[in-house]
């Protein structure tokens, strides 16, 4: 991406270098084909932070390479008024039927703002939760169980721990980023029940010096096996790896900054999901208003397994995969019972992954060192 | 040496040339400035293989050229008005106050948590309630600056911006402990407002209220200032802070009333984004606009009626932001380079002023 | 040498690390800043030459694949915004505050605009000295892995220090900045000193910067400084204008940055926001203790215009 970024520079340079005042003839108000579909993504940070953001620019540049289909991206725009004009401005301006406004606090107020107002764009939120009786027609949410990428994770995890502590850099204690942690924790404790996982909050989704201290201090504290969720995972890796400890990724694929420490990754495959979502409004048909994936519908993947990964890992990641791709997996198996003592589930009782109770978790699962508040 | 020095003495002197053009330098040298920063990108532009010409008609295009572009510019104005005033009114005094966005975010949490209280109360009581509640917390959040200044001699542009910090901190506490709406799950939120509760449209236009109330708020700034002995003294004791105080001018409650009164103001902006934008208090209140402010603030020479046109012309600027990361490939902080340009010019537009000037206040210039 | 459980003893040696760690951006900047306030002028942009220096650091460091060659292009970028803030304050009726808040946004915005393809790429680290090889403790070990621009930082805090006590250079900055007049009457030109000073201190903000991007976290990207450049500026003043009081200054910030994450990490875990402003509530303290509503603050420059 940063390379065609470069190279395209350097051609306009070229390009005025040669044909002294060329660019001043183009014309900045490109028409766009009729037959074309313009498609619009919006993003809240720079769309190569080797994170979230970086996730879904990848999904976007699939959806560039399809034939007839027009791409428009804005990134750095804030959860504010911007976002909303933003929006409106690429209906006005662009002609755009589709958006995919992509993080999570652009869908209330902003989305629901805006799509009253344009009844014929199409406005596909990740992360949100539409409801048919709350939400207009036109909007609709979309997201992936990686979750289940993280308890992958903690496999490859639980069986690289030699100190059995495990540690996790979270941004805020919200249910997505609640899942991720509880779910690496068990997927270690897959391997060993006797692991315990160190979180710590920095508070914010992207803060460099905050997240290379909160890794030094789970390095500190003799966690071996490091992983995060905030927005842009590249310093966590790189700390961590720094440290000695081993690295699982998350949102994209990170192992290039750590190839000998990192084991896997839970990645975000937006690539299949965006596709699939403009085929079938070029098609004439109707995208779904609630979407929702896992491992299973290629929603998420996982990165290629490390240098690092021993063979028994290798193994029990591998069965562990092909039964989550069954589908229905149960992530949440009673009897358990969250940090403080509380039972979430008794003994028979389980959630699967594609259990909507499962998005407004407010816990941490015994054995997480921290604190929801 | 700083214009805001409040102990600098002023020695007049006469230049020849100034007879000739005293009224005319207030319009001139900003515009002229403004054009110059203008110029000045352009070649940046250029350089980078970039036509200006392209790039200043997606910027009229998309904030000035259609009525959708209006109201995208006018939409991100108010916040900025109201949050220059908190810059410009302590500037009088010649205090320069940057701590704005601490106020925002607070007025904001203020005016939710205060709407919480009052939920179930008619529009016509809460809405006055809550803008109170915003303003009386921003006042005092700003107002400490000043005191800690007038009492304890603190410099206030460093307590302000170490406010700002803990004011955020406890924003970010606040909404995500104590007045957390538990069923807001991904976005830590404070309850939602009642629909009473929050401030509508202004005249069918996309533009909420916040833009109205920014505009009063700039007349009465500029009234406050002009025409009453407030403002009056309040320029006195900027001009020579302890020559005013030997005069027996009330120093300590101009200033304290002074940047309160800023406070106020950025607490109202906080106000209207939670009520008219957000329905909530959550952590995108945090998004600069208490720092934009200081642009504007400074770009309109802390003149509350200059505010506005600057302001509209900087919401312009950001409002074409996207359209130019999507049709020229320039990335989203051209606007910011765009912005840096034209507040350099601006400022070293400064230095003009004396050369036209009848009295120049300053002696030695440094 | 193995991990070994620390338990609450984690908490000062994360703060001892976190000192050596995080500090170093802050020594730089503040011995610029108190650099350029000796000399009775204030830039308060050094939060944007910061995070100029940052990336220019980074992408140099990255075409030449070397770090070091990074960290003096970053010292050059910092030297032309200092000598441009220099140059603008010298014109007559030009605020020196405003300027500065004018060319943090310019520094940024450039900074931002030609950064942009520099986020995905590694460029090399700069390397560290171990100086925990007794210990057989791998935290003690780690905490003491100690940058060689925090080295340098210490040397350039006692040279500076040298400086002002004992040598002419010192002298004649020092007399620039607490009264223009007697140095005009010394013979003295107040705005070149003044210049080359702002310039200096400027090419220290952009080596705080480097040291972000090219140490600690070690990359380029648009939320990399909180602030630091900012906050030297309050940092100087609680400094009292001395290089050394610079840099315990610094280290405590550093430490009371290391605080948060550490105090989680032992299971402190709820008011972490709270924690993380610790460094903000005691640098105000600290302020409204020295302040005095009669006088200027011990040892303030005369001619600076932010503590009049």
């Amino acid at each position: 991406m940063t390379q065609k970024n470069l190279s395209r520079r350097n051609l306009l340079k070229a390009g005025v270098a040669t044909g002294a005042f060329a660019a001043l003839a183009t014309t900045p108000f490109r028409p766009a084909l009729a037959a074309d579909l313009t498609v619009g993504f919006i993003y809240v940070g720079p769309k190569d932070d080797f994170g979230y953001n970086q996730a879904h620019a990848e999904g976007a540049a699939a959806v560039k390479a399809m034939d007839g289909v027009t791409v428009v991206e804005e990134e750095n725009v804030p959860e504010t008024v911007a976002v909303q004009k933003s929006m409106e401005s690429m209906i006005n301006f662009d002609g755009a039927q589709l958006l995919f406004p992509t993080s999570f606090g652009y869908f209330d107020p902003h989305i629901l703002a805006v799509a009253p107002k344009n009844p014929d764009v199409r406005f596909q939120h990740a992360g949100g939760l539409w409801s048919a009786d709350k939400h207009p027609k036109n909007a609709g949410s979309y997201f992936g169980y990686i979750g289940l990428g993280q308890y992958l994770n903690g496999i490859t995890a639980g069986h690289a721990t030699k100190s059995k502590k495990i540690g996790f850099v979270a941004a805020k204690p919200i249910p997505q980023v609640l899942m991720n942690i509880n779910a690496f924790l068990l997927g270690a404790r897959a391997v060993d029940p006797a692991i315990t996982c160190q979180v710590i909050f920095t508070g914010e989704w992207s803060l460099a010096v905050k997240e290379a201290e909160a890794t030094n201090a789970l390095a500190d504290q003799g966690c071996d096996v490091i992983t995060c969720h905030v927005d842009g995972p590249k310093v966590v890796v790189e700390t961590a790896a720094g440290r000695g400890a081993y690295v699982c990724g998350y949102h994209a694929n990170q192992s290039p900054l750590a190839p000998e420490k990192y084991l896997t990754g839970a990645e975000w495959n937006w690539a299949q999901v965006y596709t699939d979502m403009v085929e079938t409004r070029k098609a004439g048909g109707t995208i779904p208003n609630f979407v929702r994936g896992g491992l299973s519908d290629g929603f998420v993947k996982m990165s290629p397994l490390g240098p690092a990964v021993s063979d028994a890992a290798r193994n029990q990641f591998e069965a562990e995969k092909s039964e989550i791709m069954k589908g229905g997996f149960l992530i949440i198996k009673g009897p358990i019972n969250d940090n403080k003592g509380n039972v979430i589930a008794p003994a028979g009782k389980a959630f699967a992954e594609d259990d909507i109770a499962l998005e407004s978790m407010n816990y941490l699962v015994e054995g997480v060192i921290g604190s929801v508040s | 040496m700083s214009a805001g020095d409040p102990t600098a003495l002023s020695t007049p002197w006469v230049r020849p040339s100034a007879v000739f053009l005293p009224r005319l330098d207030p319009l001139v040298i900003p515009i002229g400035a403004l054009l110059g920063g203008l110029l000045a990108f352009s070649f940046f532009l250029v350089v980078l293989g970039k036509a200006p010409v392209d790039f200043f008609s997606l910027v009229y295009k998309a904030g000035f050229g259609t009525a959708f572009s209006w109201q995208n510019t006018l939409s991100r104005v108010a916040p900025l008005l109201l949050t220059a005033l908190c810059v410009a009114l302590p500037a009088r005094l010649g205090l320069v106050v940057i701590g704005g966005e601490g106020a925002v975010v607070l007025g904001g949490l203020a005016a939710a948590v205060a709407g919480f209280a009052l939920s179930g109360a008619p529009g016509a009581i809460g809405i006055p309630l809550m803008m109170l509640a915003a303003m009386l917390v921003g006042g005092l959040w700003i107002g400490a600056v000043g005191a800690l200044r007038f009492k304890r001699g603190v410099n206030e542009t460093i307590s302000s911006l170490l406010m700002a910090y803990v004011a955020i901190a406890l924003l970010n506490h606040l909404v995500e402990s104590t007045f957390r709406d538990p069923a807001s799950l991904n976005k830590p939120s404070t309850a939602p407002l009642d629909e009473a509760l929050r401030v509508g449209s202004l005249f069918g236009m996309d533009v909420h209220w916040g833009f109205a109330a920014g505009i009063i708020a700039c007349i009465v700034a500029w009234v406050l200032i002009e025409r009453t002995t407030w403002g009056f003294a309040a320029r006195i004791a900027g001009g020579n802070m302890r020559a005013a105080q030997i005069q027996g001018l009330p120093v300590g409650r101009l200033i304290i009333g002074f940047t309160a009164a800023g406070g106020a103001c950025a607490g109202l902006a906080g106000f209207f984004e939670v009520a008219a934008v957000h329905g909530s208090a959550n952590g995108s209140l945090i998004s600069g606009y208490g720092y934009t402010g200081i642009l504007i603030a400074f770009l309109a020479r802390h003149n509350p009626l200059a505010i506005i046109p600057v302001a509209i012309l900087l919401s312009g600027f950001e409002a074409s932001s996207g359209l130019i990361q999507r049709r020229m490939d320039l990335p989203d902080a051209t606007i910011l380079v765009l912005e840096g340009f034209v507040f350099v010019a601006i400022l070293v537009s400064e230095t003009l002023y004396g050369r036209f000037r009848i009295f120049q206040p300053r002696a030695e210039a440094v | 040498m193995g991990d070994t459980d620390l338990g609450l003893w984690a908490v000062p040696l994360a703060m001892l690390g976190g000192a050596i760690r995080v500090s170093t951006p802050f020594l730089f900047v503040s011995l610029g800043e108190c650099l350029t306030e000796r000399s009775g002028r204030i830039n308060l942009g050094l939060e944007g030459t910061l995070v100029f220096g940052a990336m220019s650091g980074y992408a140099v460091a990255y075409e030449s694949g070397s770090a070091w060659i990074g960290v003096l292009a970053a010292a050059g970028a910092g030297t032309l915004f200092g000598l441009f803030h220099g140059w603008v304050c010298k014109l007559p009726r030009v605020n020196d505050i405003a300027i500065g808040i004018a060319l943090m946004l310019l520094g940024m915005g450039l900074a931002f605009f030609f950064g942009k393809p520099y986020v995905q790429p590694q460029a090399p680290d700069l390397p560290a000295i171990s100086f925990g090889w007794w210990s057989e403790i791998s935290q003690v070990e780690a905490a003491l892995q100690v940058n060689a621009l925090f080295l340098i930082g210490i040397v350039l805090t006692v040279a500076m220090w040298w400086m002002f006590r004992f040598t002419r250079v010192g002298l004649i900055i020092r007399v620039v900045g607490d009264s223009t007049d007697a140095a005009r009457s010394m013979g003295l030109n107040p705005n070149k000193v003044r210049l080359l000073a702002t310039g200096a201190g400027g090419a220290l903000a952009g080596v705080a910067g480097a040291y972000l991007s090219l140490y600690y976290p070690g990359s380029w990207n648009e939320g990399l400084s909180s602030g630091q450049g900012l906050m030297a500026v309050a940092l100087v003043i609680f400094a009292r204008w001395s290089p050394v009081n610079c840099f315990w200054a610094a280290l405590l910030f550093g430490a009371a940055g290391a605080l948060g994450p550490a105090l989680q990490s032992v299971g402190f875990s709820s008011g972490y926001y709270l924690f993380y402003a610790i460094p903000y509530v005691l640098t105000l303290g600290l302020l409204i203790a020295m302040s005095s509503p009669n006088r200027a603050i011990e040892s303030a420059p005369g001619e600076l215009s932010i503590t009049k």
